[in-house]
């Protein structure tokens, strides 16, 4: 049944070329249909779970001369996910409702994209996973040189590129381990079940890592994604941030750490302080988180803020993978759920209800308008949506950051001190952006009279009010992830990690 | 049965932003009323003769083999009294926000979120819990003075957030600390460990190997925690926001500021500092006491100065607060079991509880009838703005008179029996801080008789002439806040005899 969240969204996109010429409101309609009933799959998924199993949904022969199946499979992590991008792909059809130009297309794009998102998450088969890895770069370079805006050509561009190097890198990384474990299977747990030599994982590892962490904004490979976020479209934004940027710290949990855990042990000597792989990517994640912050911190740009803030949380990601504790992992995989949640919302506060109306992104120039006044809705909004990136208690950041901090903490004392001056960092930033969007003091006569704003509309409001509960509900009661998600990490998928001597 | 009277408040600002501009003010007030009836509720069926935790609900919450979190929330005395003035307080700032016009909705049902932030920091008994309703607090309480606060709000609310939040992380680290090795966030827990002298080695056992000495970490994470909290009450020199943020807030929200938000301070020195830190609050005890010294006698002095009757008002807060803190730290002093030296304990935190009662109670009337004033002048509030008010509106007078009298001590009325308990409690404890803290009673009665003949008495300013006494309805709303400082004037009890119990295990867990 889960498999159908693939084949509806690839369905719904085929739909698209079938309707009549300049019906614009069918094909929203279809569209959020569409993406509606993969949700609901999704979440009937995800309620019937049993904890713990890898519930396999699809197995079938597909070129059995190179012993690759078709085979799809899923357990609490992908699960999670899975439902992420459902809540990501109503939403994001939510705040498109004002498209006008080629809107049939852009939704075909948009379901292609969500499809193969899908696909990624309930792939088993790493050859399977690696086509659909592939399928979700061309919908996302479309969705920005077509409709997308500042330089959108440029980061169009850079982002495919920079997904094509990464997937390079995978694809390198996945074919040797496939012909060192004797050519007979691409199956996630038949070749994490190989024994490969400790010289090999030490230098596969690396190899996938980075190829994915690409993906995932690990620093210093994260500069498509400001870029690209900027140049997006809104819902394109929301699902860059909100879900393709997982797909990466996905791929770097599921593909490179339980392929290759020996990649992680020490190594025999220390270069700089540094004496593992596991050092170097914790370090980089910390470096991300802080750079991201500062970054942002200076930033003219209302959408480059929160492109910038992305990056600073995806360092939360791969830092709490890096872990290789319980708390740590399972918070990483919350905050994968949690940032997806609020950068989606933080990008359609930014890009949707206000760069549509003002047709500015300028914080200089936003201040002036008096915002708070002329659309109250998007600063409650973005009010709430930044208290919940900054880690407030009650809201999901919080939860997903303590875990990471508290497995950060057993494993690097040091960086968690780091991150500490991160998370304040973030409070600032967050606050800044607030206060001169929002609630600038200098609100002179700038705003053209008789050039009201237009209000927000109710399926912005639908859309917003989703995404905030989601967040408080995680917020409140993380449990709810936490079930499915720690008796998968204590799946045998993973027991590679969690035996490692070096711990 | 508390976490229906947490969700309350909730539930009413969801209902006053839909119930629109009209009918907003009428349905919060029915729905901090009916706060305050729960709270009644609680408060008699609380078990007097019991010093433990009641009404005590636990649910599993986060269940993770490193993040063990439990819902457990519960009351003690200190609580439920902390609870009953929170549930005052509230309407009586919503009453004195009657000017409020812009955004009505939005007003209120941010002082209801407030006031549930409020009772759940009071009901919450692990960190995590704690922590999540004292951060959010800050939430309402920033867009409450920023948006309706006088022309340097902003500057105000930034400066109030900015402050708390430094407070807040600090503590948030100290307490992650602690919780890395022993993984609770109970405060019972917690206490516990305290009091068996484990937590400290558990806690420096494990960050071993690091070049600071296990003194001097013990040291940094109470350190930690102290700043939170001290910036909140606040303490001499965490205290530079208050003034600000007091005067430029609308006094409706300088009422739910001083009543209730500046308890959760002292609530969390009762609550969490003393018993899981006092070892650490004895090492530095003579510079804490010389802070609490200091805030007492020089926030007095600045009220002396200050021209601006909410300023005055706020500095008199600071004033009244620190005594809290002197008898909190000066209770830490002496360690044994001396039954000589329980008495004065129990003495000064009677005392202290009394106080943050009476204070709350107190600083709330006062603000109000500034409030009453301001809507009479227009907005003005200076000391020298008014002049011979006694002569056209007596009943101001003499109410907003007993109030100003009941705040500086006067025996007979609720100020007076905190104030002489903390005294009798701490002079044989500390002899030389609590001689220093004299002086600034000295000028406390100093301003606040300078308050008194500059606004009501003396020639009357012409301008006046027409000055509306209270109105019907304003004289039945105050009469209660008045009585209610009669009642507590002559007989304490009413208060005493629902905490003392808490008291006396308060004071036995402090045996070293």
């Amino acid at each position: 049944m889960l498999a159908w969240t693939i084949y509806i969204s690839f369905l719904g996109a085929a739909a698209m070329f079938l309707l009549p010429k300049g019906s614009t409101a069918v094909a929203r309609i279809l569209a959020l249909l569409t993406a509606a009933a993969g949700f609901a799959i999704a979440l009937s998924a995800f309620v019937h779970h049993r904890t713990g199993e890898m519930l396999t949904v699809t197995d079938a022969t597909w070129i059995p001369s190179l012993g690759i199946r078709y085979h799809l499979a899923a357990d609490g992590i992908s699960l999670s996910l899975i439902l992420l991008t459902g809540i990501i792909a109503i939403t994001g059809i939510l705040f498109s409702w004002n498209i006008e130009d080629r809107t049939k297309e852009f939704f075909a794009f948009y379901l292609l994209l969500i499809g193969a998102v899908y696909g990624v998450f309930l792939s088993y088969d790493l050859f399977l996973l690696f086509v659909f890895y592939e399928i979700v770069i061309i919908p996302k370079y479309f969705l920005i040189a077509i409709w997308g805006s500042t330089r959108r050509e440029y980061g169009a561009m850079k982002l495919a590129i920079y997904s094509f190097v990464g997937s390079a890198m995978v694809l390198v990384g996945l074919i040797a381990a496939y012909v060192v474990a004797g050519s007979h299977t691409m199956s996630l747990g038949g070749l994490a079940g190989y024994p490969f030599s400790p010289h090999f994982q030490m230098l596969a590892f690396p190899l996938v890592f980075v190829g994915f962490a690409i993906l995932a904004g690990l620093w210093p490979f994260h500069t498509w994604a400001p870029t690209g976020h900027v140049a997006a479209p809104t819902a394109a934004s929301m699902l860059l941030a909100g879900v393709v940027m997982k797909l990466g710290a996905y791929g770097c949990l599921r593909v490179a750490m339980t392929l290759f855990p020996l990649g992680l042990a020490p190594w025999s000597h220390h270069i700089l302080g540094l004496g593992s792989w596991r050092d170097v990517f914790a370090l980089l994640a910390v470096v991300g988180i802080i750079y991201g912050a500062l970054v942002a911190l200076v930033q003219k740009d209302f959408k480059f803020v929160i492109g910038y803030s992305s990056v600073s949380h995806m360092g939360f990601i791969l830092l709490g993978l890096m872990t290789l504790n319980q708390i740590g992992l399972s918070g990483a995989v919350v905050q994968m759920f949690s940032h997806g949640i609020l950068a989606g919302l933080l990008f359609a506060v930014v890009g949707r209800m206000v760069y549509a109306r003002t047709h500015t992104r300028e914080l200089s120039a936003l201040g002036p308008m008096g915002l708070n006044h002329t659309i109250p809705f998007a600063a409650v909004t973005f009010v709430i949506a930044g208290m919940a990136s900054m880690g407030l208690p009650g809201f999901s950041g919080f939860v997903a950051e303590l875990m990471i901090v508290i497995g950060a903490w057993h494993a690097f004392p040091a960086l968690a001190l780091c991150v500490g001056f991160g998370i304040l960092i973030g409070v600032v930033y967050v606050w800044r952006a607030m206060q001169k969007a929002f609630f600038s003091e200098s609100r002179s006569a700038a705003l053209p009279p008789g050039h009201p704003l237009p209000p927000i509309t109710i399926p912005e409001k639908l859309g917003a009010i989703i995404l905030i509960a989601t967040s408080v509900l995680i917020g409140i009661y993380p449990q709810v992830l936490l079930n499915i998600i720690v008796p998968a990490l204590n799946g045998p998928l993973f027991s590679g990690i969690r035996t490692g001597s070096w711990q | 049965m508390l976490t229906l009277l947490t969700l309350l408040p909730v539930l009413g600002a969801l209902v006053v932003l839909v119930a629109g501009k009209n009918l907003a003010r009428a349905t919060a007030f029915v729905f901090s009323f009916a706060a305050l009836a729960l709270t009644l509720v609680l408060w008699f069926h609380f078990d007097r003769g019991s010093g433990a935790l009641q009404f005590v609900e636990t649910r599993p919450w986060i269940q993770l083999t490193q993040l063990n979190v439990d819902y457990h929330v519960g009351v003690d005395g200190l609580g439920l009294l902390m609870l009953l003035l929170s549930a005052i307080v509230v309407p009586i700032g919503m009453a004195a926000s009657s000017q409020i016009q812009q955004r009505v909705p939005l007003y209120y049902a941010l002082i209801l979120l407030f006031q549930a932030c409020l009772f759940g920091t009071f009901i919450a008994q692990n960190f995590f819990l704690f922590f999540l309703f004292w951060e959010l607090s800050l939430i309402p309480a920033f867009f409450l003075i920023k948006l309706w606060g006088g022309p340097r709000a902003t500057r105000a609310a930034t400066q109030f957030l900015v402050y708390t939040m430094v407070g807040s992380v600090a503590m948030l680290l100290s307490f992650l600390a602690i919780f890395l090795t022993t993984h609770t966030f109970d405060f019972a827990q917690l206490a516990a460990l305290a009091q068996n002298n484990q937590l400290m080695p558990l806690v420096l056992g494990n960050l071993a190997g690091h070049r600071f000495t296990p003194h001097h970490i013990a040291l940094l994470l109470f350190a930690g925690a102290f700043l939170g909290f001290a910036v909140k009450v606040p303490l001499f020199p965490f205290h530079t926001w208050l003034p600000a943020a007091y005067s430029e807030a609308p006094t409706g929200i300088t009422i739910l500021l001083t009543g209730a938000m500046s308890k959760m301070g002292v609530y969390g020195f009762l609550r969490i500092l003393l018993p899981i830190f006092y070892p650490q609050m004895q090492q530095v005890l003579t510079p804490l006491l010389w802070l609490a010294a200091a805030t007492i006698v020089f926030s007095a002095y600045a009220a002396l100065a200050q021209k601006d009757l909410k300023r005055i008002f706020a500095y008199s807060s600071i004033n009244h607060l620190g005594y809290c803190l002197l008898a909190i730290f000066a209770v830490v002093k002496f360690t044994g079991a001396d039954a000589g030296l329980t008495a004065e304990k129990s003495a000064a935190l009677n005392g202290v509880f009394l106080q943050m009662f009476n204070h709350g109670l107190t600083a709330a009337t006062l603000f109000w009838f500034v409030a009453l004033l301001e809507k009479r002048s227009g907005g003005l509030r200076g000391l020298n703005d008014f002049g011979g008010l006694r002569k056209v509106a007596p009943v101001f007078t003499g109410l907003m008179g007993i109030a100003i009298f009941s705040s500086l001590g006067l025996p007979g009325l609720n100020g007076f029996i905190g104030e002489f308990l903390i005294f009798k409690g701490t002079f044989p404890l500390t002899c030389w801080a609590t001689s220093l803290a004299v002086l600034g009673l000295l000028a406390t009665a100093l301003f606040f008789l300078t308050v008194l003949q500059r606004v009501f008495s003396g020639p009357l300013n012409p301008k006046w002439a027409t000055f509306p006494d209270l109105t019907t309805g304003e004289r039945l709303t105050l009469i209660p806040a008045i009585a209610l400082m009669f009642a507590l004037g002559l007989c304490p009890q009413l208060v005493l005899g629902v905490v003392n119990n808490t008291v006396i295990q308060m004071v036995q867990h402090l045996r070293f």
